[in-house]
């Protein structure tokens, strides 16, 4: 299944770009270069064979290992993606983390103050969280804690000596496990802005559906025995509730995690964050067809990933499911 | 965005309530009131901006660049939300934003729906190859970034407001194929449609007479939610520089030029900023506020 | 003599949402150390308002007008939150209802019946694992160490019942609430559950309220018995003279309705419409403010 899915997604982004007019190659020649020198270029990146002998050149190369050459950077694509990558993956981990940590407590308090007043409060700022996307909240932190109350960085990943003194490009992990605080610390103040701005999307869904679990959870009779037991209110929500709702809630907000990795293309637009989605930005609007493919792809074989972890993770954390 | 959580279908209402009682717990609602209120004020900002805005959003007076919003130190009368580096003044461009914002809005996701309800519906009442064929479609289309398709398109396109429309139409159809796929599947188990199965109706008739009325309430609310959404992508496509050409004042493009300029005028970021943060929460409100009228499970 | 292990004196409540008024009226009884007590009534007559009231769990809507709940001579309507969870948690157990939904689907036998031990005794681990393989074993489930080691689902009604009880003498209470405890099991099952409440009831030597609409179940198990009619006390006596010399009209129309199983095939008898147009009358008088309801 997650094979087809891929291959589906590489078959329509060759389709696309295919298709579309406009010559790739001509925005990469200098102007008066002969007729000569084009059909040499187009030579060079296959785009004079047919479509289909192009579509079978590439799966080949990519099945090799073999990406190609990025027209408008002038680099293997591989290598492109593997200098990239990491940056996007640390920032996607960094707001997924924050997401689950926030959604996860909110839900949690939201639960153990029902039927207050701070629970209606909770509901209120959920509401308008929901209606706001990542593009929004990005823009928003840049005006506030960028420019009116200058505290964050606003563009980049870290300071520029930084990539010389790391021999990874997971930067915030790296400096981390090698305990370089100081570089962590840089890093990490430039990743707040982007990874909160992914983050708060999917911590309002998940602190929507978390707190409908838990309430329902909480009317069981298992947790009115635990109360009997003498469980203190918050055990009963996180010891007793919290694991039975936490399946659900994965299988309902799984579809939002992949709308995350999404957002990090407008999200590290914004913030001139260099990670393999403002490449993509930059590739599509440049017509960069080989890196243009290799990055979709990418993006697809991240999709399929989160899909396959979630379907693990609401099994694993279903006990029934788990004993077969 | 909340539309993961329209992703259940609706359980089956015996008796659905009258349309009267669905409207007048729409209008219960002071949220939707407030945010319907708020998208009647934008449709008649749109459609009388050249009699509403102050100035000519195109003018240029490069003698009154940057000048800050009223009620700040060296506002100059006239210019409500200030003017940009060229002088334009900001609250005119804004006023003559909403204009693509909006038409953009209400196109793009009809267009969306039209395709996705389509798709879902033959999906989820014929089943078999054709909802195996549509289900692959989705997944495959949801495994692409839907903001790096939307470029993708418009590149491939050309920037513009019908490529703009295009791109959110060739995106976010999915959203109402999914949740039409599984309402429909929902609803084809019910008794009516089994009933007129029965009677002999052709599956056509009864999956556009039968299926489609009782899909329409989710339809709606989807719609209502993806008009916020479509404003939201033509910003994005502004802000990156491939929506309209930049005569036309749009959101997104504001925000793009003012990004350039923020540390000198933030105004001209910040203003269209909270024009696109209103609108979005607006759509929003009232598609979660239909969401709750038009669902029998809520009302109760 | 001193004070009763559990005692109820004139308790009453309201609904908020109840048109018939109160749904508590005036309800004393009390229960002794090795005692098992029954609480009888069709549904609706107030037992589990009773059991409610005593473990501080009352829903919202419902609110207690008058009256007093002493464990020991502990007032505990006067407990803080948190020192009604000591008492709760220490002293008095419940054995829920429906053993389906009474363990949490998603922890292990093992951690759901040392968890009190962990709490209220501070017993390590291990010790606690010990303690809850004897407890198990003391209700006469076959391989423990595998049922400690399993989820609900992978159990029947019966063995889950008994997870409970095993789970409600764990930490050697006071007082135990079984809240209809047979009533989701099989007729067999019953039985054994009955006889093994008993028999732990008898070894610890704890106050058991038990509650039924069961006449049957009162005969088996119960020294006494409360017969609740409306949330009012119809008639409160040893189990022996109940059911052999009822004294109140509706405690005989009862146990004429009673199925019997050593006449199988004869009709259920309902109970008679003056009988309850009698109970509905005394309830009145008793109570001059709720006629108007009636």
């Amino acid at each position: 299944m997650a094979i087809v899915t891929l291959f589906g997604v590489a078959v329509v982004v060759f389709l696309l770009l295919r298709v579309a007019p406009g010559d790739p190659v001509a925005m990469m020649i200098a102007p008066g270069a002969s007729a000569h020198d084009i059909a040499e270029l187009r030579a060079r990146y296959g785009l004079d064979q047919p479509l289909l002998v192009q579509f079978g050149i590439w799966l080949d190369g990519i099945l090799h290992g073999n990406f190609g050459i990025s027209i408008s950077l002038r680099r293997n694509v591989l290598e492109l993606l593997t200098e990239r990558l990491p940056a996007t993956l640390e920032l996607a981990i960094v707001a997924c983390a924050l997401a689950v940590l926030l959604g996860g407590a909110t839900a949690i308090a939201g639960t153990l103050i029902r039927r207050t007043r701070g629970e209606a409060v909770i509901d209120a700022v959920n509401g308008l969280m929901l209606a706001v996307p990542d593009f929004v909240w990005a823009l928003a932190f840049v005006l506030v804690l960028g420019v009116l109350w200058p505290v964050l960085p606003l563009s980049g990943r870290s300071d520029p000596s930084v990539d010389a003194a790391l021999s990874t490009h997971f930067y915030l992990f790296e400096s981390l496990i090698t305990g370089r605080f100081g570089i962590a610390r840089d890093t990490a103040a430039h990743m707040v802005m982007p990874a909160l701005a992914l983050a708060l999307p999917l911590a309002a869904v998940i602190i929507r559906i978390l707190k409908e679990a838990l309430s329902e959870a909480m009317i069981q009779d298992y947790v009115l025995v635990a109360r009997v037991k003498g469980m203190t209110e918050l055990r009963l929500v996180a010891g007793e509730a919290l694991r039975n709702a936490v399946g659900p809630t994965l299988a309902l907000t799984g579809v939002q995690f992949t709308f995350l990795i999404g957002g990090t293309v407008i999200v590290e637009r914004i913030f001139a964050y260099p990670g393999i989605g403002s490449m993509a930005i930059d590739a599509v609007i440049n017509r960069d067809l080989p890196l243009i493919q290799g990055l979709v792809l990418v993006f697809g074989a991240l999709f399929v990933l989160i899909n396959l972890a979630i379907d693990a993770g609401v099994a694993a954390l279903n006990p029934r499911l788990r004993h077969g | 965005m909340a539309e993961a959580l329209l992703d259940a279908p609706t359980p089956i209402a015996t008796s659905r309530p009258a349309d009267r009682n669905r409207i007048r717990a729409l209008l219960a609602q002071p949220k939707v009131v407030f945010a319907g209120g708020f998208i009647l004020f934008l449709i008649m900002l749109a459609v009388f901006a050249p009699l509403i805005a102050p100035r000519d959003p195109l003018e240029q007076d490069l003698l009154a660049g940057t000048l800050p919003p009223m009620g700040f130190t060296g506002a100059e009368p006239g210019f409500v939300l200030g003017t940009d580096d060229l002088g334009r003044d900001v609250l005119s461009r804004l006023i003559f934003g909403t204009r693509i914002a909006l038409i953009v809005a209400f196109v793009a996701s009809a267009l969306a729906a039209l395709l996705g309800t389509l798709l879902g519906l033959f999906a989820g009442y014929f089943r078999g190859a054709t909802d195996a064929a549509v289900s692959r479609l989705v997944e495959i289309w949801m495994a692409f970034p839907p903001v790096l398709l939307s470029i993708l398109v418009v590149a491939i396109m050309g920037a513009g407001v019908g490529s703009v429309i295009a791109a959110i139409a060739i995106i976010d159809w999915t959203r109402f194929a999914r949740v039409v796929r599984a309402e429909t599947m929902a609803q084809a188990q019910a008794d009516y449609v089994v009933a007129a199965r029965v009677l002999g109706f052709g599956r056509l008739a009864i999956l556009f007479r039968e299926v489609l009325p009782n899909v329409a309430p989710v339809l709606l609310a989807l719609l209502t939610l993806e008009m916020g959404i479509a404003v939201i992508v033509e910003a994005i496509l502004s802000f990156v520089g491939l929506s309209v050409s930049s005569d036309t004042p749009t959101w997104g493009g504001m925000i793009a030029q003012g990004r350039q300029i923020i540390h000198q005028a933030w105004w001209v970021f910040a203003a269209p900023l909270a024009a696109l943060f209103a609108t979005v929460l607006a759509f929003n409100q009232v598609g979660d506020g239909l969401r709750r009228a038009l669902d029998p499970v809520m009302q109760r | 003599m001193t004070a009763p292990l559990l005692s109820v004196s004139h308790l009453s409540a309201v609904s908020s949402r109840d048109v018939e008024g109160a749904i508590l009226r005036d309800v004393s009884l009390s229960v002794a150390r090795g005692e098992v007590h029954g609480i009888v009534g069709e549904s609706g007559a107030g037992k589990s308002t009773i059991v409610k009231a005593i473990l501080g769990i009352l829903p919202g809507g419902i609110r207690l007008t008058g009256g007093a709940i002493a464990l020991e001579g502990r007032d505990l309507l006067a407990l803080d939150p948190d020192g009604r969870r000591h008492v709760l948690g220490a002293e008095v157990a419940l054995i829920p209802q429906d053993p389906l939904t009474a363990l949490n689907p998603g922890r292990r036998i093992g951690a759901q019946l040392t968890d009190g031990m962990r709490l209220w005794r501070g017993l390590s681990g291990a010790a606690a694992e010990d303690r809850a393989l004897a407890l198990l074993h003391d209700v006469q489930m076959r391989e423990p160490t595998r049922v400690m080691r399993a989820y609900p689902h992978e159990l029947s009604g019966g063995m889950r019942q008994r997870v409970l009880i095993a789970a409600a003498f764990a930490l050697d209470p006071k007082l135990v609430i079984a809240d209809e405890p047979t009533t989701a099991l099989d007729v067999t099952v019953q039985k054994q559950i009955l006889r093994l409440i008993r028999s732990l009831q008898e070894q610890h030597g704890t106050g058991v309220i038990f509650v039924t609409h069961n006449l049957g179940v009162v005969a088996q198990i119960c020294d006494r018995a409360t017969l609740l009619y409306m949330g009012r006390v119809m008639e409160q006596e040893a189990t022996a003279t109940l059911l052999e010399r009822p004294r109140h009209p509706y405690t005989r129309a009862l146990i004429a309705a009673c199925p019997r199983y050593d006449r199988p095939g004869q009709d259920l008898t309902p109970i008679p419409a003056d009988v309850i147009a009698a109970c509905r009358a005394e309830i009145a008088s008793l109570d001059p403010a709720e006629a108007s309801h009636g």
